[in-house]
């Protein structure tokens, strides 16, 4: 499964989010061949079919989809295979029903064999060979074959590849459906163990995305490594229970929550590339180069002070509190999305991790009212001190890698600071959270915050503009495009980034804040990798090159994710698809396709 | 490039007409119930919960509905997080015009629209989160709750498991809050019980992504007598086939916290471990005139079988449509008043909402499960009362501390 993802992941540079879809679609496959046609030919053949039926499905993908956007931004292809996602768990459902299938066992190995006086299950010991075949099968294929050097060679350098007159495409789709083979092999290969169930998407992708980032990325061996690694630690944390250490009760099974992104988190800081990963090239031209940001036009002006005037103006015009509570969430989605793009666009750090931010915020919010006694104001603007804090510290490692490594990293950072709040009770009412929080006069009222926020938002957005376009906005850039140039030049470099960073967390922070006193309370969904995902789609649908990008998005995401899910139960599906289209006909981002086509039509 | 442009135009704004469109469409004269629920997150449960009110709300309208009005359900996806929860919550308040709000699965999603309507003092029936909080540590005036708690469900098994005269016990547990203090009251209650118990191991696994072989290995090398599980859904299956094949079970007395319930026993078929003792429901056996109806009914009107969740969401608005006729009006004051010692006659028997902490003396069945024709079962069943197992009102009135 890991293998497969990296190898996508390494040749394509496709973060593929679908890859776990892939993988609940072989787990369900696996299981109707198993039941439907029954025996050995229905579970072991169905292993083989199934592999060939994800495969198949994976082709037809890259096909359709991911073909048509490989030219533009990297990171783009996250936001049409996180519509996959949404999309393919509503098709799982409607296809295999809602209840957990619990596969059969494996013909033959269904009986446990007794090892140093421990149970070993057969079908355990099957898949401890069967790991190591299936490596040493991909390792020949890409080392001694043509088409494996040819992958190889497009992984470290995909453009002198074209240049010697390969088809990238062929070659793309064939990586492409083997990853996918990979990934439904996996799944099938899980029934026995586990049922098929709609939840499988989602906490598959986490563990390969983390196998494949601490392995190195496009190295198989290491995914391998890698995996059984993490797997180590979790059976020791599970195997000291609870321990009495100087007094302390402390029970290990607790560390399995997190274990992958402790790991993670400290192979990244030592290792930069992974394991056994090895430094990319440089991509030549990822996307075409930008021109200067340019200072709003006229036209414009005059549009977002319209649009001003109408958000002022809402609470007076509408008569039910629900606009008003809808708009705060769209305006602190806004601020939220906008410090993300803020580090994410002109910084050029796609942080997987931005929702931390936003949860310290949030934390450092609720807590600072109900612990420390704060008033409401002051629980606000001590708030983003605490996410500046986080950002501070996580910051200074994150901004010292660069691409996906730094996305890992940042993400395993957000992990943790979950897993944190999760496991301490006491302090922030682990998983349910903290309640009460709500905001005191003459904010009560919804539409008096409405404009608070409102307020903030504006005043959020307007101070990252200006950084943008004072000599330090110009420095991240320049740091951004070329930093040995930017060095050579006398920008420290490293500094300018973590100084953005730092702003981008405050201002997240902010967001979380506000949205804590929205809400009443706090609960640790607000750090979730969820949340983090939810910005990046946020700031890619409107666009990563354009300022006002993260104010299209923002918005529409909300809005579109508020009134699908009120009209219809298949909301998943249908947002999938309507994100899907929003990919095929803005292949820039909406605010960046608008821009282009003004300039077109200028010309 | 202009049709282009031209077809987005036209997308967006038939976009636009249909979200404006939505809200203008409202029946006259019905009395308005607000429900929000995880349908996405948890469909195993949720989709025969539906089904259950669903049931329910056609046949409390074939009867002429309550106070001479129809019933209206506006049923709303809560997006499985508490942020995205409460403002739903707040549409179907103020936008659709409910008079009440109901559902809710998850317990963290419970207690954010348990204190949404403490805030924004609106009538909530907690339908199945099971935390304790919602009518103690959490609880308010406006909020009631339906499903036999967390530590009714576990006061329901020790007994059982006093009974059983284990001295060494193993817990496994899911790592959240529902998980923690199941664990916390299962050893409490133990204690109390039988001074001399010995918990010798703990494992509290990830939600959803159980280690079930090590977690298996590690209390095998426990050596127990006991364990105690409230792993459900994929966690439980996971951890019984690898106990089941690696023998861990054998001999030893399981304790397991809603493993009887169809949602989570039916996916484990022919693997279901026998002798288990759970608390469950079993819908085949329960032959109580007034279950055997609402099973032919269910099965009449879906040709399929009643989940928990099914009981739940028929309870559930059967309790409403009492408690607004007991109210004789559907205002929030009334309401609350009302449903305070309320009784309603449901599938499951009859049903007490307490006064003192709000909560329903809906019970639960006990028994052991078993194998029959490859699929799970229970068999000495036993239904327990609600009400036998909740701390008087002296108790409870000092644990409601933040009212």
């Amino acid at each position: 499964m890991s293998a497969g993802l990296s190898l996508i992941f390494g040749v394509t540079r496709i973060v593929n989010m679908a890859h776990g879809s892939l993988y609940m679609l072989g787990a369900y496959i696996a299981y109707t061949c198993a039941t439907k046609m029954g025996g050995v030919l229905g579970f072991w053949g169905g292993l083989v079919a199934t592999a060939a039926a994800v495969a198949l499905f994976g082709t037809l993908v890259e096909v359709l989809l991911l073909r048509r956007i490989y030219h533009v931004a990297e990171l783009f292809q996250l936001l049409a295979t996180f519509a996959l996602v949404l999309l393919l768990s509503d098709v799982v459902a409607a296809l295999w029903g809602v209840e957990d299938l619990l596969g059969p066992r494996a013909p033959g190995l269904r009986g446990s064999v007794e090892i140093l006086g421990r149970n070993f299950p057969q079908y355990d010991l099957f898949l401890v060979v069967l790991g190591p075949v299936v490596l040493g099968a991909l390792h020949l294929l890409l080392t001694r074959t043509r088409w494996g050097t040819l992958v190889r060679a497009a992984t470290q350098d995909r453009d002198m590849v074209a240049a010697l007159g390969v088809d990238q495409a062929k070659l793309f789709t064939a990586v492409f459906a083997l990853g996918s083979a990979l990934a439904g092999l996996g799944g099938a290969l899980e029934t026995p163990r586990q049922p098929a169930n709609l939840g499988m998407d989602l906490s598959a992708l986490g563990d390969a995305f983390v196998v494949v980032v601490v392995g190195g990325m496009g190295s198989i061996p290491g995914a391998y490594v890698a995996a059984l690694l993490i797997a180590e630690i979790k059976a020791i944390c599970i195997g000291l229970g609870t321990q009495t250490i100087a007094g302390f009760a402390f029970n290990f099974s607790k560390l399995t929550l997190v274990a992958e992104f402790i790991v993670m988190a400290i192979v990244l800081i030592a290792r930069p590339y992974g394991l056994l990963g090895r430094a990319q090239a440089m991509p030549r031209h990822t996307a075409a180069i930008e021109n200067p940001i340019a200072p709003a036009g006229r036209g414009l002006r005059l549009f977002a002070l319209a649009v001003l005037i109408a958000l002022v103006c809402l609470p007076f015009l509408s008569r039910s509190p629900y606009t008003v509570v809808l708009g705060s969430d769209v305006l602190i989605a806004v601020l939220f999305a906008a410090s993300l793009h803020f580090i994410a666009g002109p910084g050029g750090m796609h942080s997987f991790g931005h929702a931390a931010y936003f949860g310290l915020g949030c934390y450092g919010a609720g807590l600072l009212l109900k612990l420390a006694g704060l008033p409401m104001v002051g629980a606000i603007a001590g708030a983003p001190l605490v996410a500046a804090a986080g950002a501070a510290l996580f910051g200074w490692f994150a901004v010292r890698l660069s691409g996906v490594y730094l996305a890992m990293l940042t993400l395993a950072f957000a992990q943790i600071v979950w897993a944190v709040v999760f496991q301490w009770e006491a302090l922030t009412g682990g998983s349910n959270g903290v309640l009460g929080i709500w905001p005191s006069a003459p904010f009560n009222k919804e539409w008096v915050y409405y404009l608070l926020v409102l307020a903030l938002t504006i005043a959020g957005v307007l101070i990252m503009r200006r950084m943008l376009f004072a000599p330090f906005g110009y420095a991240m850039r320049a740091g951004r495009d070329s930093p040995l140039r930017a060095e050579a030049s006398g920008i420290a470099v490293l500094k300018v980034h973590w100084i953005a960073f730092i702003i981008a967390g405050t201002l997240g922070g902010l967001a979380g804040a506000l949205f804590a006193f929205a809400k009443g309370g706090i609960s640790p969904e607000t750090i979730h990798v969820a949340r983090s995902i939810d910005g990046l789609v946020m700031v890619l649908l409107g666009g990563i090159h354009e300022l006002a990008g993260p104010l299209v998005g923002a918005p529409l995401f909300t809005l579109l994710q508020d009134s699908v899910m009120r009209e219809t139960p298949y909301w998943r599906g249908v947002l999938g698809a309507v994100i899907l289209v929003l990919v095929l006909v803005f292949p820039m981002g909406i605010a960046g396709t608008i821009a282009g086509w003004a300039k077109r039509s200028a010309r | 490039m202009m049709s282009r442009r031209n077809f987005v135009i036209a997308a967006g704004a038939a976009a636009l007409a249909a979200a404006l469109s939505s809200g203008a469409a409202r029946a006259q004269g019905t009395v308005k119930v607000g429900e929000l629920n995880s349908y996405k997150s948890q469909p195993a449960f949720l989709e025969p919960y539906r089904k259950g009110w669903e049931m329910a709300l056609e046949e409390i309208n074939a009867k002429g509905g309550v106070l001479g009005r129809k019933l209206e359900v506006v049923s709303r996806d809560d997006g499985g997080n508490p942020g995205d929860a409460v403002r739903v919550a707040e549409e179907l308040v103020s936008r659709e015009g409910a008079s009440l709000l109901a559902g809710t699965f998850l317990s963290h999603i419970g207690l954010a629209v348990t204190e949404f309507s403490k805030q924004k003092r609106v009538f909530f029936l907690a339908a199945e989160p099971l935390t304790d909080k919602i009518t103690w540590e959490n609880g308010n005036k406006y909020t009631y709750r339906l499903r036999a708690s967390t530590y009714m469900q576990v006061a329901m098994l020790v007994p059982y498991a006093v009974e059983a005269k284990k001295k060494r016990w193993a817990l496994v547990y899911p790592n959240f809050e529902y998980g923690q203090s199941a664990a916390r009251w299962f050893k409490e209650m133990m204690k109390a019980k039988m001074p001399d118990v010995e918990f010798v191991a703990e494992q509290a696994t990830p939600l959803g992504k159980v280690e079930a072989g090590p977690v298996v290995q590690a209390l095998a090398d426990a050596k127990v007598d006991g364990i105690f599980n409230v792993l459900f859904g994929p966690d439980l299956a996971r951890f019984v086939r690898e106990g089941t094949t690696r023998g861990l079970f054998k001999g030893k007395t399981v304790v397991s916290l809603l493993s009887g319930e169809p949602e989570y026993l039916d996916p484990l078929k022919e693997d279901t471990p026998a002798g288990w003792i759970v608390t469950g429901y079993p819908w085949d056996k329960i032959n109580t005139p007034e279950h055997k109806a609402f099973v032919s009914a269910y099965q009449k009107r879906y040709k399929d079988y009643p989940r928990l969740g099914s009981l739940v969401g028929y309870i559930t608005l059967q309790s409403i449509a009492a408690g607004i006729a007991k109210a004789g009006s559907a205002d929030t004051e009334k309401l609350v008043s009302a449903f305070a010692n309320l009784k309603v006659d449901t599938p499951a028997g009859p049903i007490t909402y307490r006064g003192s902490d709000h909560q329903s003396t809906m019970g639960a069945w006990v028994g052991k499960t078993a194998v029959e024709k490859g699929k799970g079962t229970m068999v000495e069943i036993k239904y327990i009362d609600g009400a036998s197992v909740l701390p008087s009102d002296a108790e409870v009135r000092k644990l409601r501390s933040g009212e």
